[in-house]
């Protein structure tokens, strides 16, 4: 921007920047859609990325390369190895460090004119609005339902807008909630599914691209609403399928009946999301466990007892259970009449959490015979002595 | 001339992993009696006991949600896509 140019009004406030960063930010100088005015704006701008995981290694490392000038990242995990075919922060010799402290290393080699600030804490109901209130920008990409809607009601409450994604296997979902007049998480989805229909991640993997595809364009939003300008995408949900190579472009409205943001809003502070999640205690419906070390004794017994696996094809071929009948979860229900009630039956999967919502599903259609949950499932049973070599 | 439904991967172990489904209906709450008779076990996913659509799951005629149109009774035409989404909450771990 010339000097003869009438400043905006913002750009008293805005910081400058020094000879160093204006060569490093040449290219976005160079658009017209940027310029210094832009470029100063994301020095001046902070952001809250929430999970240093798969959507956050993009979207973090897009951000400071943008030099957006303070960066916040909640996570609380330590970096595995199983994390890296995705999870670009972070590198070999980072396992078993913290995800933030590795992130931050990271962001800070990549820029050091940048501030970032490391939360190494489980977001919760009590933390939630303390953090958000040190940023302008929310961008959230956890990965699990009680976060996802902590977040938004946080961001709904504090005014915070909250760029969103989402991945899982081949697929994602990219919008922008709580943006001032634009819908929410709880217009689109008022409530989440009931656990165990949807996988996590680790049981039922993701392609390690998908979310560098995804936590880019979430990197891109936020980006778009530092600087200003184009069309984020507020009120419009964005779906990417991977092994289509297609993008949709859908709808969201707000809806007026949403009980945080709607004419009536019956929510004004954060509420227990583990139990509206069906998570919490009171919705805990505890199978009978039964341990590998036990179940082993028994099948060596000779005793009377079925085992059922519920898990995918492609997850039995990794690591095979010889003997098990095998009904994925989704036919559970329907082919109920093919268990013997007078036998035990034994639910088998890879950590013994799927197999214990396939008991409740069980349960709930009625099934009348002993169910047990093998518990921390193939992980359990790979660690006893013959067990098989290999865990997925 | 049938309706394309597109079938989101976290419901595709309930279609024999089919992506897209062509079905027959005038009404979205047609098209998706007419996926329940062929793939049963999907139903209970997509409706709750009452036989209204679970809150996780939103339904799409071309971009358009049905809550913002005339919900099941929406009506569809031949050669229109409908989408089924349901949130999905991946992206840390
Ligand atoms: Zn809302």
């Amino acid at each position: 921007m010339k000097s003869s140019d009438k400043p905006a009004p913002k750009e008293k406030s805005l910081p400058s920047l020094t000879p160093s960063e204006i060569t490093r930010y040449s290219r976005h100088i160079l658009l017209r859609e940027v310029g210094v005015i832009g470029q100063k704006k994301l020095k001046a701008a902070s952001v809250l990325v929430i999970g240093a995981g798969g959507l956050g290694s993009p979207l973090a490392l897009y951000l400071a390369a943008a030099g957006v000038g303070k960066i916040g990242l909640v996570d609380f995990d330590l970096v595995e190895a199983s994390n890296l075919q995705r999870q670009i922060l972070h590198g070999t010799k980072d396992i078993d460090r913290p995800k933030v402290a590795s992130a931050r290393d990271r962001l800070l080699d990549l820029n050091p004119d940048i501030e970032v600030v490391t939360h190494n804490v489980k977001l919760s109901s009590q933390n939630a609005a303390k953090i958000f209130k040190k940023y302008d920008i929310v961008a959230d990409g956890t990965d699990n339902f009680p976060t996802r809607y902590l977040i938004n009601d946080v961001c709904v409450l504090e005014k915070k807008t909250n760029v969103y994604a989402s991945i899982f296997q081949f697929e994602g979902q990219v919008t922008i909630f709580g943006a001032p007049d634009g819908p929410c998480y709880r217009c689109l989805y008022p409530a989440p599914p009931p656990p165990g229909l949807i996988p996590s991640c680790g049981e039922g993997g993701v392609m390690g691209v998908l979310p560098g595809v995804i936590g880019s364009l979430q990197a891109l939003e936020v980006i778009k609403l530092i600087v200003g300008g184009g069309s984020p995408l507020i009120g419009r949900l964005l779906l990417f399928d991977a092994l289509r190579v297609s993008f949709n472009e859908l709808t969201v409205e707000k809806d007026p009946n949403c009980p945080i943001c709607g004419q009536s809003p019956t929510i004004d502070a954060p509420i227990d999301y583990e139990e509206f999640c069906g998570l919490g205690p009171k919705n805990e419906d505890p199978a009978e466990p039964i341990s590998a070390g036990e179940l082993k004794d028994r099948i060596d017994k000779g005793d009377k007892l079925q085992v059922i696996d519920i898990r995918e094809p492609h997850e039995r071929v990794l690591c095979p259970f010889p003997g098990a009948k095998v009904v994925p979860f989704g036919q559970l229900a329907r082919r109920m009449d093919e268990f013997s009630p007078n036998e035990d039956l034994i639910f088998i999967c890879k950590i013994g959490q799927r197999s214990l919502h396939a008991i409740r599903a069980l349960k709930r259609a009625g099934y009348p015979g002993r169910m047990l949950n093998l518990t921390d499932g193939l992980v359990a049973w790979a660690e006893l002595d013959g067990g098989p070599a290999a865990i997925y | 001339m049938s309706v394309n439904l597109l079938i989101p991967t976290a419901l595709r172990g309930f279609t024999n992993g089919q992506s897209q489904l062509e079905l027959t209906g005038a009404t979205v709450k047609e098209l998706l009696s007419d996926l329940a008779q062929k793939h049963p076990d999907i139903a209970p996913h997509l409706f709750d006991e009452t036989g209204a659509v679970r809150s996780f799951v939103n339904i799409f005629v071309e971009s358009k949600n049905i809550k913002n149109l005339n919900g099941l009774d929406t009506s569809v035409n031949p050669g229109q896509t409908v989408t089924l989404v349901p949130s999905i909450a991946g992206g840390r771990s």
